[in-house]
């Protein structure tokens, strides 16, 4: 009970624990198949062939890849506290991201365990950064990354609850982009769209952080 | 502003069922939000392409949440538009409003293109109007535009039935969310105003929020 407070959004989600008729990654396939594609081949296309490069595990596999890039998150943020040598804004903003994200792995794991499923253990990370231009370079890395893993991994989502509180997170993941981005002082929103990243992919650029 | 307070009340969508729902949208509206027959009704309403939804009056399924979108998307490319003439920004706040005025434009495109790929007929951009008193409070109308947009967003992304439709309203949706938060952190006004998670925001709530700001 005390979990599902702690996580209202997620805490609605109720479950397709039959599995079903029709699932997102079938619809997937039905549209490639179909190349019904939407901007025309050069911009939905990708979004496709990346999503569909997504590990076939489902909602459970799919929850358990972002819990480990907010496991990723939040420790990077719960040591930036004393590493980053932060000021000021950046000091509270420090703070809100690291309550942000340990939020989504509590909200995460709940959502695993209610799916049946077991929720991933926490990696060991280690944040190769010695001032605050250096974790907020990383800071951005591990932001941006995160939208477009939520964008590569949303169309594969087979519940529409899960979608939905997904939706919540990846809207918080590029507000914190946003954010992090003036303090880099770069464009906070570089592109018109936010496009997707494929689970390999994603892995790939967090592997280095991963012991 | 008062469109800020209705987009943070949790209750506004079941309000919305009690004054304006029918049984199909109650019945998609507890699909979305995780009825216990949530599954076996959203089937339905996808072999049924779509049915009843909250969008329905700018087309069917799809075609209507990307209708409802493109409207949105004319809004803030509208005002952004008027904004940069307006004279009131200079330096490097107006090159974010160009930035970001571009970038809606580049929505409307994506979104009219969409439209007209899944044989709809793309909505008409409306007429409206914006006050365009000072600096200040043009950058809260921003705000609150971009803030409302992106909750407008999050609310249709489990309505969209293509895997396609959905890449691309979700590769916006965070772009919505990015300009949302750079604006409040111009306002000086929380980054994520619902805390970790973001609420969506139903199709009524939205369209009465920029409803003054419509001519004709």
């Amino acid at each position: 009970m005390k979990e599902q407070l702690k996580t209202p959004e997620l805490a609605a989600v109720e479950v397709d624990v039959e599995g079903g008729d029709l699932s997102r990654s079938d619809v997937i396939l039905k549209g490639a198949l179909a190349a019904g594609a939407i901007y025309g081949s050069a911009m939905v296309s990708p979004f496709v062939r990346k999503a569909l490069a997504m590990s076939e595990s489902g909602d459970v596999g799919i929850l358990n890849f972002a819990l480990t890039l907010e496991y990723l998150e939040a420790k990077f943020y719960e040591e930036a506290k004393s590493r980053a040598k932060a000021k000021g804004e950046l000091k509270s903003l420090v703070n809100l991201l690291a309550s942000d994200e340990q939020q989504h792995v509590e909200a995460l794991t709940a959502t695993v365990k209610k799916l049946g499923g077991k929720p991933v253990a926490e990696p060991k990370f280690n944040f190769e950064y010695n001032d605050t231009a250096g974790f907020l370079k990383l800071a951005q890395t591990f932001e941006d990354t995160g939208v477009s893993a939520y964008n590569g991994a949303g169309p594969m989502i087979k519940s529409k609850e899960v979608l939905a509180a997904a939706g919540g997170i990846v809207q918080v993941e590029a507000r914190h982009a946003a954010a992090i981005r003036l303090q880099n002082k770069e464009e906070p929103a570089p592109a018109a769209f936010d496009s997707p990243l494929s689970e390999k992919q994603v892995l790939k650029a967090v592997e280095p952080f991963i012991v | 502003m008062p469109e800020i307070k209705q987009l943070k009340d949790p209750v506004s969508r079941r309000r919305f069922l009690a004054v304006g729902g029918s049984t199909t949208a109650v019945a998609a509206f507890l699909a979305a939000c995780g009825d216990d027959s949530g599954t076996t009704t959203t089937t339905d309403a996808m072999k049924s392409g779509g049915g009843a939804s909250e969008t329905a009056e700018f087309g069917k399924g799809d075609i209507g949440i990307l209708n409802y979108a493109l409207t949105l998307e004319y809004l803030e490319t509208a005002f952004y538009a008027d904004v940069v003439k307006s004279g009131l920004f200079k330096g490097a706040d107006l090159e974010t409003i160009r930035k970001f005025g571009a970038e809606e434009a580049e929505h409307v495109e994506a979104l009219t293109a969409a439209v007209k790929q899944l044989g709809g007929k793309p909505a008409p951009e409306p007429k409206a109007e914006f006050p365009l008193k000072n600096a200040k409070s043009v950058l809260e109308l921003a705000g609150t535009v971009e803030n409302l947009g992106a909750a407008a967003y999050l609310g249709q992304a489990p309505n969209i039935e293509s895997p396609e439709v959905l890449a691309s309203a979700l590769a916006i949706h965070s772009v919505e969310g990015r300009h949302a938060a750079a604006l409040n952190t111009l306002l000086g006004e929380s980054i994520t105003p619902d805390g970790a998670f973001a609420k969506p925001a139903d199709v009524q709530t939205v369209l009465k929020s920029v409803e003054p700001f419509l001519v004709g």
